[in-house]
């Protein structure tokens, strides 16, 4: 037990120290999310009609919480794709071959990048109020929970699939599959409410749709229920059992002997 | 009771995208004696990364068995660890923590923590003549330097049995000489050393050596003791009608040089003074000539049935 502590302390402080010391990746996680939230909130801010937004909603703001989303989810990409060539010519071929148990290798390395995407989240979060957008305290909570969560949560499942793929190049074409349509499809760019019933039902499925409600009824108190957003305790559930059943499963292919 | 033990190992890569499945390991069988340094020579693509992988715990074996001082490595692979000091090939050095936060992460993946932790960090920065170095990322280290903080990590918990794998790779040769040199001081500690090596020369370092080809064991013992199988000394000669020169040879000195291109290679005791003769038999049809004590890759080639370097390209 006291092993599997280490192994988990360990590799999650060198998540954050790898972190600190990359700027690049910093700015890689951050940059791009924070560019399409300018470019694509302006260029659309006419365009999307967001329900319930009579009360001076502009896209931008609307927007927001979807961007803190794609921070996240960008976040958990870089530092799980690392994976994939760490464990057959790097540090993790070490972590391997050492008696620590897997499911403590699995866990460090997930809780240490999903602190990292917190840590992104929250930097673009501080500055909501910019953008016209000022929750209460509790819209603070909820909002840094629903991140850590999300974070959680994603970045599992990219563990998963770094773990199980022997490509970055097939790690690529997963995210452009499959990870970004689960970020388009979660209400980030448009709001559940107004779309086609298929569409509701899938956005409904889709574990990320939670955190971007999460977020939206943190920033848009009085919005986010009429664009069709789900309620926060829905929501926070939905991402708990997420981050729960991803890390769970990271655990679990990480312990298969191949 | 051995450190090392081995038995009937077989190892089959399934196929995959156009490469067909592929035997890597077809029934070996060795023991490394505790206290041993033992070498695992062969060619690349022969098995031997293969069988270091195995007994590193990375992937269980297809058939067979491999146990560390009695302890099974295949049922209880987490039994067996504690007991194992790896070194891989590539670096397994994060190159952006530093020389010492390498050593600490290292450390705790094998239970050690606190001030016992680093204690034993600094102990083993001295005597790996890291200290000056310790606050330098890993990315920054030279080949050589990075070899020895890779070592002093793998070394960190104080391990029965040592593997490594390519150990001289990338290393010059003062930085080679160095790491057989503290390979044989952890042997006098009392370590078990078993390194996997595609270079045939350091196969005489070891106290005993297996050779590895397609899968197979086909060499065991003490390199003298191998070397002294081929009947006295190898003399190699170069010729531009080699296969000519070779039946004229096996006519006129009842010896069956074996060709390989324009290189024919024979084996004659007290070679010294068989030359003249030779020389003399075939004025100006011999280019050059060489007379060698048979190394491991006259060995190899005694017992694979191919040349060394042939197998090389062939993998």
């Amino acid at each position: 037990m006291r092993l599997a502590w280490l192994t988990a302390a360990t590799l999650w402080r060198r998540e954050l120290t790898r972190f600190a010391r990359d700027r690049a990746r910093v700015i890689g996680a951050l940059a791009p999310p924070i560019v399409f939230w300018f470019l694509i909130g302006s260029g659309l801010g006419d365009a999307v009609r967001v329900p319930g937004a009579a009360g001076g909603l502009t896209y931008l703001q609307y927007f927001y919480a979807g961007t803190l989303e794609l921070i996240v989810l960008f976040t958990s990409v870089f530092s799980t794709i690392s994976i994939i060539e760490d464990r057959r010519e790097g540090f993790l071929q070490a972590v391997l071959v050492a008696p620590a148990p897997r499911l403590a290798v699995a866990a460090g390395k997930v809780l240490g990048a999903a602190t990292v995407g917190l840590l992104q989240g929250l930097s673009f979060l501080v500055f909501a109020p910019a953008a016209g957008l000022h929750p209460g305290a509790e819209g603070w909570a909820l909002a840094a929970l629903a991140l850590t969560l999300s974070s959680i949560g994603l970045t599992g499942l990219g563990f998963c699939i770094a773990w199980l793929l022997d490509s970055t190049q097939g790690f690529h074409a997963v995210m452009n599959l499959f990870l970004i349509p689960m970020w388009m499809l979660s209400g980030a760019l448009f709001p559940a409410a107004g779309a086609p019933g298929w569409l509701k039902t899938v956005i409904a499925l889709n574990p990320v749709s939670y955190g971007v409600s999460a977020l939206q009824r943190a920033l848009l108190p009085a919005h986010a229920a009429a664009s069709g957003a789900a309620a926060a305790p829905l929501s926070l559930a939905v991402l708990a059992a997420f981050a729960a059943a991803a890390l769970a499963a990271a655990g679990a292919v990480a312990s298969r002997r191949d | 009771m051995n450190a090392v033990e081995v038995e009937g190992l077989v190892h089959d890569y399934p196929a995959r995208r156009g490469t067909p499945a592929r035997r890597a390991l077809d029934g070996v069988s060795l023991a490394v004696a505790a206290g041993e340094v033992f070498g695992l020579l062969g060619p690349n693509g022969g098995g031997k990364s293969t069988l270091f992988r195995i007994l590193s715990t990375c992937f269980p074996p297809t058939a067979g068995r491999a146990s560390v001082f009695g302890r099974d490595l295949i049922a209880d692979p987490a039994a067996a660890r504690p007991l194992l000091g790896v070194v891989f090939q590539s670096p397994s050095l994060d190159a952006r923590l530093t020389v010492r936060e390498n050593l600490l992460h290292g450390g705790r993946l094998y239970g050690l923590s606190g001030a016992a932790l680093r204690a034993r960090a600094a102990e083993m920065l001295e005597r790996y003549r890291l200290r000056e170095r310790t606050d330098d990322l890993a990315g920054a280290l030279s080949g050589g330097l990075r070899r020895r903080v890779e070592l002093a990590k793998s070394l960190l918990h104080r391990p029965r049995v040592i593997l490594l794998d390519e150990p001289s790779a990338g290393l010059d040769p003062a930085a080679r000489q160095d790491l057989w040199e503290h390979l044989l001081e952890l042997r006098r500690e009392g370590a078990s050393i078993l390194a996997a090596t595609h270079l045939m020369d350091e196969g005489d370092r070891c106290g005993r050596v297996a050779i590895l080809d397609r899968g197979r064991v086909v060499a065991l013992g003490a390199p003298a003791a191998l070397r002294a199988e081929i009947g006295g000394d190898v003399i190699t000669v170069e010729s531009d009608d080699a296969a000519a020169l070779a039946a004229e040879i096996e006519r006129r000195f009842a010896l069956r040089p074996a060709v390989y291109g324009r290189i024919l290679r024979l084996e004659k005791a007290a070679g010294h003074a068989f030359i003249p003769a030779l020389v003399e038999a075939f004025p100006g049809r011999i280019k050059t000539v060489s007379l060698a004590r048979p190394s491991l890759e006259d060995v190899f080639l005694h017992r694979a049935g191919r040349r060394f370097s042939d197998a090389e390209e062939a993998a």
